[in-house]
């Protein structure tokens, strides 16, 4: 195996074992909102520092290896994918502090209603961001398009669900910051998948060398 | 991190000329250190100074310390045949003799009066191995040498190198003869010796410097700009010079 | 259109001369080949001369000269090698102006004295140079008077007193010895230029490889440079000792006699020998018509040796060649 062989290798196992910690806060996060537990999301939050200190890692390698190494062609396209996907991955990490942050709030009052789209929404995040490091790990183009195919389907679920919450607030003004709380927590995750998909846009690059990013093509 | 090689205020004339400045460094045991610099800046000088080939240049003259394990190169007295043996040397331009393989590869253990035959082929063969070498020659150990190809009569000349054990390995400009692939084969080649050896590298070709060695020199007109980790040298230079020469501002 | 026609007539005049020179060679062989043939019977080789020279056959002739030209290459191979390689290797590269220069500028510095010797020795390269070149150009009758005076009248008459009882002369006179020695003396300028231009191939970084790896500079001479230049080395002393075994003028006073009723037994004894003979048959014989068939056999007998040395060469070179290549 080259020595750029093992470099690229080590970035890789970097990557996946963030992503790993970034699923685990996902699942987490998810836990902590459906049993109302504020001890599990206090623990969410809390590790947020480590995967922060990983991005900063993942940052220092990829500029060693470009700067020592020359990569070329697909291992070239590798390290510019790791290079962005890495803050996407911060950015998802983050957004399910966030939605922990709003589950402590949420668990100071009673429970508006019973959760039904948020959760159906949660996985969705959850699973199209497992899915979207498959797809790089495997290189996966195919995959990876079939994840940016969900984004539609998580939006309208985002949008089915703040209008049900809308219902709430206007019925009665005591449910409004809850409400508008459990709005919140539906964007968070709706973002999740957004992050997904841009995730899955770098692995088209780097599988295909195609940027599909911003383009209008069907997917 | 042991130090192998010990530089301090070391001078270099050819007759009146001074080509080397006081160079200072300490040459860190089993790693790569690259010297690299543009043409004319005494690095090669430098480097055949450790093995004191410059010895066979008239009017070249040294001041100052080069130490090897503990041991003065330059102390009156010091046999330079044995230094020699100690620290090998593979040139720019590949430079077999015209001999078969395997006599190429025995020559320096048959410098040193071994005639053991077994002793001979297991050297040959362990050389050869770690030269990355044999698989593509251990059939035809008996052709001559010459016959080999650019690449392979380099790593033909590391092998031969590395059959007197030597402490150092010495490398000036080994792969700016050869094509894209066969450089590579050195490079990898080289990235696997440090295990066992200490490599100092001459080369031209900084890219290789930033891909091959865990330690940089950059040298100028005969002094030593900057020496450092390579990753600080390539990602975050300290001096201007190093700077401007890295990202081809001038040279 | 007139450039042409100067080709052209350019082409024809150098076509002619080779023409010519070809010619000439042909009708020499051919009329040495013609009448030289028929005289070589067995008995010519294998027989002494018999009644005066004018009968019998030319084998002392021929035993003499293959040994004068065996003591000869014994002499002066070893002698020529050495001196080229001491020429080639041991002294400074650069010549005896830079080295003295080097020398001048270096007041006051440290390592004078390396480069004083250096300069000596450069001198001393020079000096050994343009004797051995002025070597090349003596004729070879004076080479002949040089051997009678200094090999036999000097150094023979010397050993003699020093060895023999008083009167006797066993070194002191014409022998295959001196002769061979003179002879030596002829070709070491062949051998020793044509050792030096063999040494000049084998590339400098080869000589470097071998210093690196801990030899010395004379395991490097021996291991490296030696093998790698043998098949020129080889073919500067053939072509030496083909010159060699052909002259006559330096034999003519240092040992080879006109008829000899024995085989030389040891290197003090006088020999006959093709060449000679050849002048003898031309000149002293009392019956010119007898001897001429004779003399056509020997001429014919001597180009073939010579012929055959020259072959060897070129076999010997070409086999040293493909070893290497090899």
């Amino acid at each position: 195996m080259r020595h750029l062989d093992k470099e690229i290798e080590e970035l890789k196992e970097l990557l996946l074992r963030m992503g790993s910690m970034v699923e685990d806060q996902i699942n987490q996060s998810i836990k902590a909102l459906l049993e109302r537990d504020t001890a599990i999301a206090q623990r969410v939050i809390d590790g947020d520092t480590a995967i922060d200190q990983m991005e900063l890692d993942i940052d220092q390698h990829t500029i060693e290896l470009i700067a020592m190494m020359q990569p070329a062609a697909v291992d070239l396209r590798f390290v510019a994918a790791a290079m962005k996907i890495t803050p996407e991955l911060e950015r998802i990490a983050d957004l399910a502090v966030d939605v922990c942050e709003r589950a402590i709030e949420l668990n100071r009052e009673p429970p508006l209603k019973p959760l039904i789209d948020i959760p159906r929404l949660a996985r969705m995040a959850q699973d199209m961001v497992r899915q979207a490091l498959d797809a790089f790990v495997r290189r996966d183009a195919v995959l990876a398009r079939e994840v940016i195919s969900r984004d539609d389907e998580a939006d309208l679920l985002t949008e089915q669900s703040f209008r049900e919450l809308l219902t709430y607030m206007l019925e009665d003004s005591r449910n409004i910051s809850r409400a508008i709380r459990l709005t919140f927590i539906g964007k968070y995750f709706e973002r999740m998948a957004d992050g997904a998909t841009n995730i899955c846009e770098m692995v088209v690059y780097l599988a295909e060398g195609k940027v599909i990013k911003h383009s209008n093509e069907p997917v | 991190m042991t130090t192998a090689i010990e530089v301090r205020d070391f001078n270099f004339y050819y007759g009146e000329t001074k080509v080397l400045h006081g160079i200072a460094l300490d040459i860190p045991e089993k790693q790569v250190t690259a010297l690299i610099g543009p043409s004319g800046c005494g690095k090669s000088t430098f480097l055949r100074s450790i093995n004191r080939m410059n010895d066979i240049i008239p009017g070249a003259r040294v001041e100052g310390l080069v130490s090897i394990k503990g041991k003065d190169a330059y102390a009156p007295g010091i046999d330079v045949v044995a230094l020699r043996r100690r620290v090998g040397m593979v040139f720019q331009k590949s430079n077999p003799f015209s001999k078969s393989i395997y006599e190429n590869v025995a020559y320096g253990l048959r410098i040193g009066g071994e005639k053991d035959r077994r002793m001979l082929d297991e050297t040959v063969e362990r050389s050869l191995r770690r030269a990355a070498l044999w698989d593509e020659v251990k059939d035809r150990l008996n052709a001559s040498a010459l016959a080999l190809s650019g690449g392979q009569q380099q790593r033909l000349c590391v092998a031969r190198a590395l059959a007197v054990d030597p402490e150092v390995l010495l490398m000036d400009e080994p792969a700016s003869a050869l094509d894209p692939i066969a450089t590579q084969k050195i490079e990898e080649l080289v990235y696997e010796l440090k295990n066992n050896y200490t490599i100092v590298i001459v080369t031209h070709n900084m890219q290789q410097a930033a891909r091959v060695s865990d330690r940089t020199a950059f040298f100028m007109l005969g002094k030593l700009v900057e020496y450092d980790e390579t990753r600080s040298i390539f990602m975050t230079p300290k001096e201007k010079l190093t700077e401007d020469y890295i990202t081809g501002r001038f040279g | 259109m007139k450039r042409r026609l100067i080709d052209k007539f350019m082409i024809t005049l150098l076509g002619l001369s080779v023409a010519i020179i070809l010619a000439i060679l042909v009708v020499i062989v051919a009329n040495i080949a013609i009448h030289g043939a028929r005289a070589v019977t067995w008995e010519f080789i294998t027989q002494a001369p018999r009644q005066g020279l004018t009968a019998g056959g030319i084998m002392p002739a021929i035993v003499g000269t293959a040994a004068l030209v065996l003591l000869m290459t014994i002499v002066a191979v070893p002698l020529g090698v050495a001196t080229a390689v001491y020429l080639h290797e041991y002294t400074p590269a650069e010549g005896l102006n830079l080295a003295w220069r080097r020398f001048r500028v270096s007041k006051g510095m440290a390592g004078r004295r390396k480069l004083f010797f250096r300069a000596m020795s450069a001198l001393l390269a020079t000096i050994t140079r343009s004797a051995v070149a002025n070597l090349a150009g003596v004729p070879s009758i004076v080479f002949g008077l040089f051997g009678l005076g200094f090999f036999i009248q000097f150094i023979g008459r010397n050993i003699d007193r020093a060895t023999q009882p008083p009167g006797e002369v066993l070194w002191g006179q014409g022998s295959l010895l001196w002769a061979a020695c003179t002879l030596a003396l002829l070709t070491l300028p062949t051998v020793i230029v044509a050792t030096e231009e063999a040494l000049r191939t084998v590339p400098q970084d080869l000589r470097e490889a071998s210093l690196a790896l801990g030899a010395t500079q004379w395991e490097t001479i021996r291991r490296v440079v030696l093998p790698s230049s043998l098949s020129g080395i080889l073919t500067g002393a053939i072509l030496g000792i083909s010159r060699g075994a052909g002259e006559v003028a330096p034999i003519l006073f240092t040992g080879a006699a006109y008829y000899l009723p024995y085989l030389p037994g040891d290197v003090t004894d006088q020999f006959m020998h093709l060449g000679y003979h050849v002048l003898i048959l031309s000149t002293q014989s009392p019956d010119v018509e007898a001897t001429k068939p004779l003399l056509y056999g020997t001429v014919f007998v001597l180009l073939a040796l010579t012929f055959l040395l020259n072959l060897t060469g070129v076999i010997i070179r070409s086999r040293t060649r493909s070893r290497i290549q090899r």
